[in-house]
């Protein structure tokens, strides 16, 4: 099947997409973006979280069919020509990465909230990352790199 | 997807109705609610918590915020799972399920919607296309156990809901038997004794000791199985604790105090 998607602002087209393929397949093996992760295949662990329409959602449980003229956002795209976003300076300089694999998740999850509330209370921060693990259990410096970003208030380019 | 992905299923032909915009409708019909089968919890939570709390609480516990943006209450319904969240508070607000197909549509009552485990009364050229629920007439609530607060499939869970409109309490068990069970015989007793002591309209205090016995009336009713959530020992108890408290919290908002 012939899929046809506009990823990080780009129109992509791919061929040969078997039907049964996520929509993390076709991003990481078809159209070379491996920022997302695979981990769990089962929408466990929120590695793969990008936006679909605006909206986050874990790549692994769409249907690379059901992205057929959407419009895609993945962690290649949080950041900008400007240098890295504040959500990712703030984990940087929290020290909020430690093997780095649940990261590229939990920055897209973390932009997702401060665009949506941009100053959250700690159970809010709490419940927008719980779709996302970290299985070095970095999760002290993750959510201070969170308050981290929201005291910088910037707003979200996205 | 998740099968697709752990290649557990092949299937000849997948359909998306992500796209068809009559199942992400809701709007009221006849005086109830008629919610497309497409909604997302994400909606349900934020279109509709105000109209119903008890199905809005059962769909803040669900997945993770990326799950909820997806994850549809008709989802829920064809599952069938008997620890769907949704469940329950569609059975304590008697709830219909709409089924469509070439030939026409037709309503079944939730309880009768759902015949086992992960079997339900659709045929196979039917799709689920809406549910039919009362705006809430008194509060409601849901409460759910598991090991932590995200990503859990309930050990049990128990949806309740004050009717003051025809002087009912209706308690649903989930995930404690092959499909969520309605406490007949715990609504009949605390009927009984709302109706005996006229709290209808005193709104006044439930007895400590009538909690209870609501409580251990729905352990009662529960049919759990032992499996790698729960023993079935611990669902029984615990459904009867989430009763008591859940019924104690819905009655104290209907005496206008929380």
């Amino acid at each position: 099947m012939r899929l046809n998607l506009t990823v990080n602002g780009e129109q992509r087209e791919t061929d040969g997409v078997w039907e049964g393929e996520s929509l993390l397949y076709v991003l990481r093996e078809r159209l070379g973006l491996p920022g997302s992760k695979n981990a769990c295949e089962q929408g466990e662990c929120g590695s793969c979280s990008v936006y679909l329409d605006g909206i986050l959602v874990c790549s692994c449980l769409v249907l690379a069919g059901q992205a057929e003229g959407s419009e895609v956002v993945t962690v290649e795209a949080v950041s900008g020509d400007s240098g890295l976003h504040p959500v990712q300076e703030a984990f940087v300089e929290a020290g909020a990465v430690q093997c780095g694999f649940c990261t590229p998740g939990f920055v897209v999850a973390t932009h997702d909230l401060l665009r949506r509330n941009p100053e959250p209370s700690e159970a809010e921060v709490r419940e927008a990352l719980a779709g996302n693990l970290c299985r070095c259990t970095g999760y002290e410096k993750i959510l201070d790199a969170v308050r981290r970003a929201a005291a910088r208030g910037e707003d979200a380019p996205r | 997807m998740v099968e697709l992905n752990f290649a557990r299923v092949r299937p000849e032909a997948v359909m998306d109705l992500t796209r068809v915009p009559e199942l992400r409708e809701w709007g009221t019909e006849n005086g109830r609610l008629r919610v497309g089968a497409g909604i997302t919890y994400t909606r349900v939570i934020r279109e509709l918590g105000d109209r119903l709390p008890g199905l809005a609480m059962a769909s803040r516990t669900v997945g993770s915020p990326q799950i909820r943006n997806r994850g549809t209450v008709g989802g829920n319904l064809g599952t069938a799972s008997p620890a769907g969240d949704a469940l329950p508070p569609l059975y304590v607000s008697d709830a219909e399920v709409e089924l469509a197909s070439v030939e026409g549509t037709r309503r079944v009552p939730v309880a009768e919607f759902v015949k086992a485990p992960k079997r339900t009364a659709t045929n196979p050229e039917e799709l689920i296309s809406a549910f039919l629920v009362p705006e809430a007439g008194g509060p409601q609530q849901y409460a759910k156990i598991g090991p932590r607060n995200a990503m859990v499939i309930a050990v049990c869970s128990l949806g309740l809901a004050v009717h003051p409109e025809r002087k009912e309490v209706c308690a649903c068990i989930g995930s404690a038997g092959p499909t969520p069970i309605r406490a007949c015989e715990a609504e009949d007793f605390i009927r009984g004794v709302i109706e005996e002591e006229g709290l209808w309209e005193s709104r006044g205090e439930l007895a400590e000791a009538a909690l209870g016995r609501f409580g251990e009336l729905v352990s009662e009713a529960a049919r759990p199985i032992s499996d790698v959530r729960g023993t079935a020992a611990y669902r029984t108890h615990a459904v009867g604790v989430l009763a008591r408290r859940t019924l104690g919290w819905a009655w104290n908002e209907y005496r206008g105090g929380i």
